[in-house]
């Protein structure tokens, strides 16, 4: 395979949920790429998409509520939303795997934590019982958990939240996945474990070379972790570059909203900035950019042109009107 | 503190009964030197002695030996019932859980439609179809405690469906079957146990009431039903007949009762 090319693409991928009646227009045309040994950060405000988006990848989509009107995913070039979903069973864990948000609600609580990693191992790669059993403490030494035999025979309640995590991790990454999902990994756990958990994710994905999606509400995250740094809005890609590129020359009004809102230590006693409004309310199609109603920058044409996702420097991209113009907020 | 302890000891006391009886009636034939069902017309209505330590009914049999073989009918009974109800009622509960909505409305309406007769009403029904008997009752009684089963095992799987746990198996690549057998089943088991205890309680209760109605286990093999009926004549001029299947039946379906609670607060802390 051509190491240049996109290990998954996401292109104009359009998904309504759909409720008694009432459409919601959760995504609305995403375009991103990930590449291999690259972690992608995804960072957008709560409804943004963000979860939608992951949930597609994986074809996990709640049925029959949840509608793609358009677009695909493409894995290895094969489009995964044609997938069947037996066939797609076998990318999931295996291929594609994902660590979610909230580790103690994510472990079965009836099963020791290393039963959990040999039924996975069990299941994809074949492994028989005592192959998966070696496999199960050499994954849980990959993540730390490994100092005595104790969190094998563990059940996930005699863990604590960090071990938790650190134990979904393993299970994620038991079949040397190509590519990770992380969403929002780091937000049910306290500021030293988070970093203990970023600093894992990025040791194993350079183990691994997986391409890892590393999702996120909180920039400063995102900018700890991430190579490459795409803003969700409204369910729509606003801007998408290398992080140095995006930090240094954010082309995205919202981009640069977001980043004046975490706080920065050398900036100290500087007013963070809040940015007016609330998402848009996904029920509603309006013309133009979406976060028009918020922009400090909106004029006439941003009300009824719709700015598309547009190389502006090298791997730098935004859809704004202003991106490659000089602004001031 | 001490309702906790005095808990714990009345759960065990519940279980030393329930171990008690069932091994009772399995050595009954070892521990009474007399057979259940022959009849002594010389030693009719004898109060308790050494000879019968609980006395002798209106045909002269000995009560205890009877006592205990009554045991067997009323767990063999409760042990079959239950486990028919199990079976039956946890797959037709997992079935509306996990299969589509239309499934899941027509099984629902079946065990609904079951569950609005009368107990009692509903197991004499059926066993004057199928004759009488104790197999038939054993097999009423199964049918007729399912919907429970369904309707607690569905409304388990439709919660534990939606937990994170699941959704992660799922995103991890688990067929569904394994999903089922390794996800869901375990997480619902402790519920179900619980309703074991309490069905197994009330199908005891309802073997004796068909017993005594006359449609369950029919004379001259033994029942606790079956004793209390015999006994129903002559409460004033040996009321011992009528007392000690009275407190075995009594004393069964507390002990069944106590378990099941304390079970359920085992599996459930947050009541507790």
């Amino acid at each position: 395979m051509d190491e240049s090319a996109p290990l998954l693409k996401i292109e104009n991928l359009n998904v309504r949920f759909s409720h008694r009646g009432k459409s919601v227009h959760a995504l609305r045309g995403i375009d991103i790429s990930f590449y291999k040994d690259e972690i992608h950060g995804l960072v957008g405000e709560s409804g943004s998409g963000k979860t939608v988006t992951a949930t597609s990848i994986m074809g996990l989509l709640p049925r029959p509520s949840a509608e793609i009107i358009s677009g695909s995913v493409f894995y290895k070039g094969k489009n995964l939303l044609l997938m069947p979903e037996d066939e797609l069973r076998t990318y999931r864990g295996r291929a594609i795997s994902m660590v979610f948000q909230e580790p103690a609600k994510y472990l079965n609580p009836a099963f020791k934590i290393g039963g959990q990693i040999e039924e996975m191992v069990m299941l994809h790669m074949g492994l028989s019982k005592v192959a998966a059993k070696a496999r199960a403490r050499e994954l849980l030494k990959l993540v730390g958990l490994g100092r005595d035999g104790r969190v094998l025979d563990a059940y996930p309640h005699e863990l604590s939240s960090g071990m938790k995590q650190r134990a979904m991790i393993a299970i994620a990454i038991s079949c040397n996945p190509d590519f990770l999902i992380a969403d929002e990994p780091t937000t049910a756990l306290d500021v030293t474990l988070q970093k203990q958990i970023l600093k894992l994710i990025r040791t194993l994905k350079n183990i691994e070379n997986m391409g890892v999606l590393f999702i996120s509400h909180d920039l400063g995250v995102i900018r700890e972790i991430a190579d490459r740094i795409s803003v969700i809005y409204a369910g729509k890609i606003v801007e998408s570059a290398g992080k140095e590129s995006l930090f240094n020359k954010p082309m995205h009004p919202y981009t640069r909203l977001l980043m004046l809102s975490i706080p920065d230590a050398r900036h100290r006693g500087r007013k963070l900035a809040t940015i007016p409004g609330q998402v848009l309310d996904a029920t509603s199609t309006p013309e133009g950019c979406l976060f028009a109603p918020r922009c400090p920058l909106a004029e006439q044409r941003c009300f009824s042109l719709t700015p598309e996702l547009v190389e502006h420097e090298k791997g730098h991209l935004a859809a704004c009107h202003f991106a490659g113009k000089s602004w001031n907020l | 503190m001490i309702a906790r302890r005095s808990q714990k000891i009345v759960f065990s006391l519940a279980v030393l009964y329930l171990l008690m009886l069932v091994a009772a009636a399995i050595a009954a034939p070892l521990l009474s030197p007399y057979s259940p069902s022959e009849q002594y017309l010389d030693r009719r209505f004898h109060a308790p002695s050494l000879d019968n330590l609980l006395g002798t009914d209106n045909l002269g049999r000995d009560i205890l030996t009877r006592l205990l073989y009554g045991a067997r009918s009323a767990l063999i009974v409760g042990l079959v019932a239950v486990s028919i109800a199990f079976s039956l009622g946890g797959l037709v509960g997992l079935l509306a859980g996990m299969g589509p909505k239309h499934i899941d409305s027509v099984l629902m309406l079946l065990m609904d439609s079951l569950l609005s007769f009368p107990t009692i009403l509903l197991a004499i029904t059926v066993v004057s179809f199928m004759g009488y008997g104790l197999v038939q009752v054993m097999v009423a009684l199964g049918v007729i405690s399912s919907p429970v089963f369904a309707r607690l095992v569905r409304a388990e799987t439709l919660s534990v469906k939606t937990e994170g746990y699941v959704e992660a198996a799922r995103a991890l690549g688990t067929p569904p079957a394994k999903i089922v057998v390794k996800h869901i089943i375990p997480n619902i088991m402790g519920k179900v146990i619980v309703q074991c205890s309490l069905t197994f309680a009330q199908a005891v209760v309802i073997e004796s009431s068909l017993s005594y109605l006359g449609v369950g286990t029919q004379p001259p093999a033994a029942s606790w039903g079956l004793m209390l009926k015999d006994a129903r004549n002559y409460l004033a001029q040996a009321p011992w007949m009528a007392m000690y299947p009275g407190l075995c039946l009594a004393l069964t379906v507390l002990a069944f009762n106590i378990i099941g609670d304390s079970l359920s607060e085992r599996f459930n802390p947050r009541l507790g």
